[in-house]
């Protein structure tokens, strides 16, 4: 229900979404998380992660790039975006390859038995 | 003396409906247009964005260096945690993301009933997760899944007597919300103040709605519970059954719904089936006395220690015997038989310093999220207000755009926080 042509001094910013989009984006999404449960109960071995954090990844970009609005916006919002996220891997892989490098030096590993009544 | 060249001056006197050049009531003064208003506190809000990123961040940060360094606590806790529960409170808020971003789209194209009826939406889904997690929490702090300083989940006693209430208090400043607002939506009714009415209205049913979350994890975690203990008590027993096979290997036919449940029955009748073959093999041992898989590897030594010279050898067939007599789990050359699975895994985790660390993770994460909706709330219930009082139009959408990018973002942070925390295998 958009008025075009109304008035074209450039005050009709607004891009509101169709709602087949928004209607298509969210079963995407349902079944990709369909897709995440179903994908727990096969054992991957190491790359189980990896495909987890691979569909959440895809979910986050539909969430992002649709409902955010991001595919359609003024680039400089993704660009602030994304800076964000440069940071937070800067952040995550020093301290975890510090950790991974230095942990085993801190403390050694003092686990208390478990408390069963009886063995 | 407006010329061409300078905008009229703002005057006191605006009529009612404004969509010219002079500022309308709802742009600000320090604006020219109100692109460039919209375009402003989107920039503002992305910003606000990334700082709540670096936040969760730090977070995610403490999971990973934990996970890093001691995988299978993080396997053996991931079990407590009901994957339908939490498979269900990711599709209610990916729904309430859906009725966010259409409430966004009716606001652009002010269609103000249906934009009341989509916040409306929003905050009846972010109810229903809260109550979920007031399932999810109360009965872990019952059986006393908790952080490290006051973990006292006891395997052997999964069920204590005389916890405290919890899910009563979880649901009591709700129940009191919900009695609140009816009666305000009464009152209003009674004296006629529409506009009241109009609002309070639909804050009923999103505060009913969090009991049809309660009812909803009640229901689920029931049908599981006797499950899920059966299973517990199987894992302590099956952590003393030598040699129990992977209890959790693939079940692809159903979903993770019945899987815990019978997980655990098939784990044990897996370790029932490998303990009695193993004890008709330690029988058969005790029999003829020679070592178990024997299949090629000690029959040579058998051939030489039938000489008496053979001292050596018959010393090792001697410590064979004697070994199968004092052990009381089995000899093996198999690799497969000698990993104790998950289960063993998961008796020996279930100590503060442990299972605790695991359980004071998952608490900080999902309280601050839970925080989160909270806060998103009391946001949209505001922006409840206002789409009645029908502020929003082709123009000014603003704070419906922000509110909902907030949404996204918790939304976001919950894609990332489910699997991260309840698929772990």
């Amino acid at each position: 229900m958009a008025a075009h042509g109304h008035s074209d001094d450039g005050t009709d910013f607004a891009h509101p979404l169709p709602v087949s989009a928004l209607l298509a984006v969210f079963f995407a999404l349902v079944l990709l998380t369909i897709v995440t449960v179903a994908q727990a109960s096969f054992d991957l071995g190491s790359f189980d992660i990896a495909l987890v954090m691979g569909i959440a990844t895809l979910k986050a970009l539909l969430v992002a790039l649709f409902f955010m609005h991001l595919a359609f916006d003024k680039p400089f919002n993704l660009i602030v975006f994304l800076s964000g996220f440069v940071f937070v891997g800067l952040f995550v892989i020093l301290t975890l390859s510090d950790s991974k490098l230095t942990s085993p030096s801190f403390e050694p590993i003092r686990d208390e038995p478990v408390a069963v009544g009886d063995v | 003396m407006a010329t061409i060249d300078t905008p009229a001056p703002a005057s006191e006197d605006h009529a009612h409906d404004h969509h010219d050049h002079d500022h309308p009531e709802w742009l600000a003064h320090h604006f020219d247009t109100p692109e460039q208003q919209f375009d402003s506190g989107k920039l503002g809000i992305w910003l606000f964005l990334v700082t709540e990123v670096l936040f969760f961040s730090g977070m995610f940060c403490a999971y990973a260096i934990f996970r890093m360094l001691r995988p299978e606590v993080f396997e053996g806790c991931s079990e407590f945690l009901n994957t339908k529960l939490g498979a269900i409170n990711t599709g209610v808020l990916l729904f309430s993301s859906l009725t966010m971003a259409w409430a966004v789209r009716c606001s652009q194209t002010e269609e103000h009933k249906k934009l009341v009826a989509m916040i409306a939406t929003t905050l009846s889904c972010a109810m229903i997760f809260l109550g979920v997690k007031a399932i999810e929490y109360s009965h872990k702090w019952e059986i006393g899944l908790l952080p490290p300083g006051s973990f006292f989940y006891d395997p052997a006693n999964p069920h204590p007597e005389g916890a405290p209430p919890y899910l009563l208090y979880l649901c009591l400043p709700f129940a009191i919300a919900a009695v609140g607002v009816i009666i305000w939506a009464l009152v209003a009714w009674v004296a006629n103040k529409k506009f009241q009415l109009a609002v309070a209205k639909p804050l009923v049913v999103v505060c009913l709605c969090f009991f049809v979350g309660v009812g909803l994890g009640r229901i689920l975690e029931g049908a599981e519970g006797n499950g899920a203990h059966e299973g517990d008590s199987h894992h302590a027993s099956a952590a003393h059954v030598a040699g129990d096979g992977h209890s959790d290997d693939g079940h692809a036919a159903d979903a993770h719904a019945a899987g815990e449940h019978a997980e655990g029955h098939h784990g044990e009748s897996e370790g029932e089936a490998h303990a009695s073959s193993e004890m008709e093999h330690e029988a058969a041992v005790a029999a003829d006395g020679t070592g178990p898989a024997s299949d090629g590897q000690l029959a040579g030594v058998e051939v030489l220690a039938q000489s008496e010279l053979n001292t050596g050898a018959r010393a090792m067939l001697e410590a064979q015997r004697a070994q199968s007599q004092l052990a009381t789990g089995k000899v093996t050359t198999s690799i497969d038989q000698a990993d104790p699975g998950i289960a063993e895994i998961e008796g020996n985790v279930l100590t503060p310093r442990q299972a605790g660390v695991f359980f004071g993770i998952y608490y900080c994460m999902t309280g601050i999220h839970a925080i989160h909706i909270l806060a998103g709330i009391g946001v949209l219930v505001w922006l409840l207000v206002r789409a009645v009082r029908q502020d929003f139009n082709r123009q000014y959408f603003g704070p419906v755009d922000y509110v909902g990018l907030y949404w996204h973002l918790v939304d976001l942070i919950w894609i990332y926080l489910f699997p991260l925390l309840y698929l772990i295998r």
